[in-house]
């Protein structure tokens, strides 16, 4: 995994509440046995006036011209500002694939969908909880402002304004530190093998019925 | 020692480490797969030169996009390539792993989250993983059971372990007594439209009280598997006896040698009395009213006599935006009547209610009886090969053909419409399934969430009615 430091980039305003990963990323595209490459199918539903298909080639396709990814002002956005309750719905991890695909490298929002939230951080994507004021202050100057950008400092835990505001958020010190280091998960709790084998020592006394197979 | 949860108890069994900054490595009893979610993880373990940490704790077999029609030939058979390499993908890395799959064919396969449950694959005490947030249903059995995304599909794959972090302990406690016609899928929608699609974000909710105890493990089941829409990855229910008579006997269950300790082990499984929850919610169960989703949230829910809401009379702006497009979506006029909501299609399947009581319950409404003239299409779709075969050796196979139903073969069918089973544009659908999202039934379909007793009725008037008048 890259590592994520700081960036600097577009913002692009999703208006809604409670976007579900069927939105997302429509389950047609689940069908792929890959990781890569659903980037074009991000909100294809808003996104385009006729229906996906998995392994198609979108480029030809009719845009719906007033969705926000699809305005000339927001092209190249690398962080997505949203409402709250954002990802619920499934646990597929083809969301942050996609918006990570896009190019979508931060996303904040008052509030986020439980699996949705853990799956982002496994993929490189930072989810970041806001106030709910703070985010309603962030549209409010993003719809003003066109280019408007936020640089997020993750060493420092700061978004800092295009006039030089600063904004401090939180993130789990442990998900901070594997997105810092472009850490893998599992190369991690590998390292604890130990640990691991004494659990189940343990554990074949105590229910012995959980090791039959 | 201070009173424990049955989330407690089962986190706290689990935990292999703990570090200091609460998140924690936890043991995994149990995996299920399914062809979706699983071949990025595969391809991830391969692709780190990595071998399961264990094999015997994988159970897989292929759901979302298996036809529901004639499965004789077998993989071959499924016409739309894509569906059919995912299909044939879990087949090769399971055969590559060693891992057992119940493949097409097999009387075996079916909905994992039925399928789980009825092998014994999910016992009491056990963590259950699954990528697939309905993972909760295994709740009903006092499992810590919850979905996760690919990478930790994986990570369970090579590890054994999750990495994660304690949620928060709520209790949602239904007392009294359920009216005749309300079941556990009511209870589940009636309690959605109470607490919200993020009343229980963060959350393990414990479903507790007097309704609970008086229904069935399937019933559990049931209620279990919405828990994810009401915002909690982890639905529960204490252990009783019901827990334990149902697990008895079946193939992946202890077996007589270890049955007695398994049990006592079992006895444990329930809350301490005095046990503190973060967040508590009461309702009534005499009060609960069959329930019939209006719009495209599973918290846009109303009882069968009530009327659609009208965003005029909401003061809050984006609730009112919220209402509006639901409309709009749905077809549905303000103010109207649920009992006026034409019924085009109807579904009976997924795995909320695909289980044989839910099948019995149905046939019971809709014994001979005929589908409505004005219904396109109905559906019924056992959630496993067997539950099918015992739905037939009741003769349920025949209600169902007889009132104009098509019975077919096990699978997610169109609950998502991955496999060729799919709600068209502009019609309504009775669905016993659990998300009525935009599009979650096929493009442009309009999902309403009801009961399977609700939904046979609704295919007999061809629009809804109050399943009681049918009883
Ligand atoms: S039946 Fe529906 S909800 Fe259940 S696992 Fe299949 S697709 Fe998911």
């Amino acid at each position: 995994m890259d590592k994520f430091l700081k960036m600097t980039a577009i913002v692009a305003p999703m208006d809604r509440s409670n976007v579900d990963t069927d939105a997302i990323i429509p389950k047609q595209f689940l069908k792929s046995i890959k990781r890569s490459g659903f980037g074009p199918n991000l909100f294809d539903e808003w996104r385009y006036e006729d229906v996906g298909e998995p392994d198609a080639d979108n480029s030809g396709r009719p845009l719906r011209k007033e969705f926000v990814l699809n305005q000339p002002r927001y092209q190249g956005a690398k962080i997505l500002l949203a409402r709250e309750n954002f990802g619920c719905g499934s646990s597929r991890e083809h969301a942050p694939w996609a918006l990570k695909d896009y190019g979508f490298d931060v996303v904040i929002a008052p509030s986020f969908a439980d699996i949705f939230f853990n799956n982002c951080f496994k993929n490189g994507i930072l989810p970041i909880v806001l106030d709910e004021a703070i985010v309603d202050a962030l549209f409010n100057e993003v719809h003003a402002e066109e280019g408007y950008q936020l640089t997020v400092d993750l060493e420092n835990t700061q978004i800092v304004k295009p006039d030089g505001e600063m904004v401090t958020f939180e993130v789990d010190s442990f998900r901070r530190h594997c997105l810092l280091n472009g850490l893998d998960d599992i190369g991690l709790t590998l390292q604890h093998e130990a640990d691991i084998k004494a659990y189940e020592e343990k554990t074949k006394q105590t229910a012995p019925w959980l090791f039959a197979g | 020692m201070s009173a424990k949860t049955l989330y407690d108890k089962l986190w706290d069994a689990h935990v292999v480490r703990q570090e200091e900054d609460g998140t924690a490595l936890i043991y995994i009893d149990r995996q299920l797969l399914h062809e979706v979610t699983s071949p990025q993880a595969f391809e991830g373990l391969r692709m780190a030169n990595r071998k399961p940490w264990r094999i015997d704790t994988n159970l897989a077999t292929p759901d979302h996009n298996v036809p529901t029609t004639d499965l004789t030939g077998g993989v071959a058979s499924i016409e739309d390539a894509v569906s059919r390499i995912q299909v044939e993908t879990l087949g090769m890395n399971t055969r590559e792993f060693g891992i057992t799959e119940f493949a097409m064919g097999d009387v075996r396969q079916g909905i994992v989250h039925v399928v789980g449950p009825e092998e014994g694959a999910t016992l009491p005490g056990m963590t259950v993983v699954c990528g697939d947030s309905h993972t909760a249903t295994h709740g009903a059995l006092g499992a810590l059971a919850h979905g996760i995304g690919t990478s930790e599909v994986e990570h369970v794959l090579a590890t054994q372990c999750l990495i994660q972090k304690k949620m928060k302990n709520m209790l949602v406690k239904v007392d009294g007594k359920l009216q005749p016609g309300v079941g556990p899928k009511d209870v589940v929608l009636a309690i959605i439209g109470e607490i919200g699609t993020a009343g229980g974000n963060g959350h393990a909710i414990e479903f507790g009280g007097q309704v609970f105890r008086d229904m069935s493990v399937e019933g559990r089941m049931t209620v279990c598997n919405m828990a994810i829409e009401a915002g909690a990855r982890v639905g529960l229910v204490a252990v009783d006896e019901k827990t334990i008579d149902y697990v008895e006997g079946r193939p992946f269950a202890p077996n007589a040698d270890q049955w007695e300790a398994a049990k006592q082990a079992w006895q444990d499984l329930k809350s301490d009395d005095n046990a503190v929850f973060d967040k508590v919610v009461e309702i009534d169960g005499s009060k609960i009213e069959p329930q019939v989703s209006w719009g495209t949230s599973p918290e846009m829910v109303l009882d069968v006599n009530g009327t659609v809401p009208n965003p005029a009379k909401e003061s809050d702006p984006v609730k009112a935006g919220g209402i509006e497009r639901a409309l709009e979506y749905m077809g549905l006029k303000a103010d109207m009547s649920v009992k006026d909501i034409p019924v085009d299609f109807v579904f009976i399947g997924s795995c909320t209610n695909s289980r044989i009581e839910d099948f019995r319950a149905a046939a019971e409404v809709l014994k001979g009886k005929k589908v409505s003239d004005k219904v396109e299409q109905a559906l019924a779709v056992p959630g496993s090969g067997l539950v099918k075969l015992q739905a037939e050796k009741e003769g349920l196979d025949k209600i169902f053909t007889e009132a104009g139903f098509e019975w077919r073969n096990p699978g997610c069918s169109m609950c998502l419409a991955m496999n060729a089973d799919k709600l068209p544009t502009g019609k309504h659908c009775a669905s016993t399934s659990n998300r009525n999202f935009e599009g979650r039934q096929g493009a442009g379909g309009r999902t309403h969430l009801v009961s399977p007793e609700m939904a046979a009725a609704a295919a007999v008037a061809g629009h809804f009615v109050d399943v009681r008048d049918y009883l």
